[in-house]
Formats: C-alpha cells, structure tokens, sequence
C-alpha cells in the first residue's frame, strides 16, 4: 500500500488525514480506501504498508482494547493503545512485510488525562510521541513543507486545512498516493469525519485543473 | 521393503523428484481458475457474476465450473485462484456460519463472513491462494467485500477480481451508477464478465449471475451461454432406420435347434 498518511495535535484535539489509493504492482486495487481505523471510539490508527498485515494488526488491537476497557471501566488511553500496536508491529516485525520490511503505522486520539496526542510507530517498530506525523511513501515529498506549516496552539479549522495542503502536495508528487483525501478530527466532543473527493482535492503547481463532473441521468 | 516395520517417513519419491526436475521434467500444476469475477450493489440488493472457465497451465480443464459459491442463504461468494482453495475455503465458512445461526437463531451477516476469510487467508500468510467477491444482504442492507489471498479487505459499491478483472473493472468504470434496477444492473455484471470472457485469455465459456436481494436469491447458471457445443454425444448412440444397408438376410427356424422338455413337479420336503 503505497501511502500518505498523518496525523497532527492542534489546542483540543488531533486531526488524521490520509489518501485513500490501494495498488497491487501497478494497478489501483481500490480508489477510495479508507486507511484511517478506530481502534476504540477516540483513538484511530492511520495505516500504512501491508494491507494485510495492518488491517489484522488493527483487528487485534480492537480486540485487545475491547476487553481493556471492559476491566478499566473507561475508555483506554491513547497511550495503551499506541503501546499495543507498537508491541505487535515489534514482536512481528520479522512477518510483516510492506515497501520496505514493515508497516509503519501512526495511532492518534484523545483520553481525558492527556487530551489529543499523537504516537508514531515507525518501520523498526519503535514508539514516539510526536506532535504530528507524516507516514508512507508520499510523506518523502513533505518533510519540508511539514516542517515549514506547523505550529503549536493551532485553531481545528487550521490544523485540519494544514493536514489537507499537506496530504495533497503529497498525493500529487508521489505516484503511489492519490484518489481522495479522508480526514478524521478528534476531540473531547467526539470524532468528526471528511472526505474531499478526487475532482476536490486542491491543485498542486503545474498540475491542470480537474474535469469538470460528468452527471448521469 | 523393511520401511513398513519401521515406520516414520520416507523420502525416496522427494529424491527422485529432485532427480526429475535436474532432468528438466515439469511437475503437473494445480487447476487454478483464471477468472473474471464481479459483483455491484444496486438499489435494492447485489449482483455476483463470474465466468465458467477452469485452467490448469494453458490447458483448459472445465468448460463449465460453478464459480459462485453458497455461503449463507442471503450470502454468496465468487472465487478466483487455486480451484480448491476456493471451494475448500468457502465450504469451510458456509459450515461456519452454518453453526453459528444454529447457536443464535439468527441470519447471518456479510461481515461476519468477510471476517472469517480474512482471518483464516491472514493465518495462511497467502499460501492459500483464494482470491474472492463476497456479497450479500443482510439486516443492514446489502454489502459487497473483495478478499484478498493475503488477508486484506476493501468494502466497494463494485468490485472485480482474477485475472480478467482489468477488463471487468474498465466496464463498471464506464456504466456504473447509483442505485441501478435489477435489469440495469444485471445487464452490466454480464457485459463486465463478457469483457473478460471475449478479451482475456484465463477467462471464457459462460456467464454465471447471482442476485441477492431481502427477498431471496436468484442463481442464474448459464444466464448467458457464450459457447454452444458444436457437437452432442449421443449415450446410447442411436442409429436412425436404415443408415445400415442390408447386404444379406438370413431366416432360421428356432423350432429345429431348441428342444423343449415338459417338467414334472416335485414334491417340497417341508418337515
């Protein structure tokens, strides 16, 4: 799964964004995945890698966070969350394959003690908290720009309009990035999800303007 | 031989295979279905359609197999890959979920048996080569889910799979919509295999649809019969009247070679 995903904090929360283009080789298997999971009801994991291998992992992880919360009594903290799926990326990080060796994954949410965070879980299957994360393929091309646009303290609107720019200057430089772009806002009021359809996703510079849509009767 | 006594394993034939294959013998493949398969979400349900052709190599090994398979009463699944890894693979689920309705008394779900596949393909690490469209229709509507051998899963309003899913895809890229009439949307599962049985060489023979709507299932075997046999064997072969000549006719009196004795009764001992 050729991919662009990431995740960033703002003031209240944490906003996730991801392209949505399946391949395998060289063919679009699916051009509106949806990579960004649940994994409880405020934590989601952005997933990039081995389809196969993420979306089990992920499976697991529900699990594992089910029954926790069920013996907690509350919601599980988006720390637990990231540790589990960091041990399992780790303790099978001989089986899972991705471009590159593993999937690298980025696990986002917001509990009542910590507020929004985001933890990156990077190829080797270590565990960062980071204040935002790029992942996949596509993330090669906006180190920069990533670096250039985030600040602390930003408002929801700002942060999820960075996450926008970002995922899109990606989607149009990486070649196995592209289709949509999926948005998922995390914060003490819940999750709000987007979607910017294909002909919606802002133009990079010396790209042509989409078509306009054809409508069906 | 002593190994009978001795039990355990022997390796003999692995060597002699070794041997073989150094002297450039190819072993015989496994009969894989080189498939279009496809399925859509229309307004009121979903349409699987599959062609009917079974390959081993070059080969083709069925005219005519069954590619959708039955997994639940409102779920059914078209596979491609390795033949028995599909049918063993959906069998194994269809008795599954079998049980499981026994024990809740209730109907089963789409993803339930989208989840069984993939955990059961993830645990195989691909070595079970199925690669699948299930579609179905359950309490929450109808849901359609491509499988793939390694274990992955996308949710899609359509989907193709096999080795003619190019062709498949590029016709419902063309002449998919929302919310299609049953028609509509059967015409277009045809056109889509069609696609795949004139324009790919794994696929051929026949078109199969199956539509799964709340109200039942429809399983149109054969719904379009691309390749009428040129030639019917006949069992018992017939001979029309005459198509023999008669060259010599001879008539005997079966009076003269048979003798026929009047039998007497016996008495039966019965003491």
């Amino acid at each position: 799964m050729g991919t662009t995903i990431m995740a960033a904090s703002y003031d209240g929360g944490v906003v996730m964004g991801a392209d949505s283009r399946t391949s395998t080789g060289s063919y679009v298997a699916n051009r509106v995945t949806d990579k960004i999971t649940p994994l409880t009801d405020r934590v989601y994991i952005c997933r990039s890698g081995s389809a196969a291998d993420t979306q089990n992992l992920s499976r697991y992880v529900q699990w594992f966070l089910e029954q926790h919360g069920m013996e907690l009594g509350d919601d599980p903290e988006v720390k637990t969350a990231a540790k589990l799926a960091q041990t399992m990326a780790y303790q099978n990080k001989n089986l899972l394959q991705a471009s590159g060796g593993l999937a690298g994954l980025i696990v986002a949410g917001w509990d009542k003690h910590h507020g929004g965070s985001v933890f990156a879980i990077p190829l080797g299957g270590t565990l960062v908290k980071v204040p935002f994360s790029i992942g996949g393929s596509g993330s090669a091309y906006i180190n920069g720009l990533c670096d250039r646009l985030w600040r602390p303290n930003m408002s929801e609107e700002e942060c999820k309009a960075f996450v926008v720019k970002a995922v899109s200057h990606a989607m149009a430089r990486d070649g196995s990035s592209g289709g949509c772009i999926r948005t998922v806002v995390i914060s003490k009021d819940g999750i709000k999800r987007s979607f910017i359809p294909g002909d919606e996703v802002p133009v990079a510079a010396g790209e042509l303007p989409p078509p306009v849509r054809q409508v069906r009767a | 031989m002593e190994t009978a006594q001795q039990g355990g394993f022997s390796f003999d034939l692995c060597k002699r295979n070794e041997f073989f294959a150094a002297k450039g013998v190819q072993h015989p493949g496994f009969t894989k279905t080189g498939t279009t398969i496809a399925g859509l979400i229309f307004k009121d349900g979903v349409v699987l359609g599959a062609d009917t052709r079974s390959t081993a190599g070059s080969t083709v090994a069925d005219k005519n197999c069954e590619k959708i398979h039955f997994i639940a009463p409102n779920i059914y699944c078209c596979g491609a890959g390795t033949a028995a890894d599909t049918e063993n693979v959906t069998g194994m689920v269809a008795s599954q979920l079998e049980l499981h309705r026994y024990a809740t008394g209730t109907q089963s779900r789409v993803v339930t048996a989208m989840t069984l596949l993939k955990g059961h393909l993830f645990k195989y690490q691909g070595h079970v080569s199925a690669a699948l469209v299930l579609g179905g229709v359950d309490f929450r509507g109808p849901h359609l889910f491509t499988v793939y051998p390694h274990g992955s899963t996308d949710s899609l309003p359509f989907a193709t799979m096999g080795s003619g899913s190019l062709n498949a895809m590029a016709v419902f890229e063309a002449g998919f919509k929302d919310d299609m009439s049953r028609e509509e949307a059967m015409a277009l599962v045809a056109r889509a295999i069609r696609s795949g049985v004139m324009n790919d060489l794994g696929s051929g023979s026949n078109v199969d649809l199956c539509i799964i709507t709340k109200d039942g299932v429809e399983y149109l075997r054969n719904h379009e019969y691309l390749q009428t046999k040129t030639y019917e064997r006949q069992f018992p072969q017939k001979f029309a009247s005459g198509s023999v000549p008669v060259v010599r006719e001879r008539v005997y009196d079966i009076r003269r070679a048979v003798q026929v004795v009047e039998g007497e009764p016996m008495e039966m001992e019965v003491s």
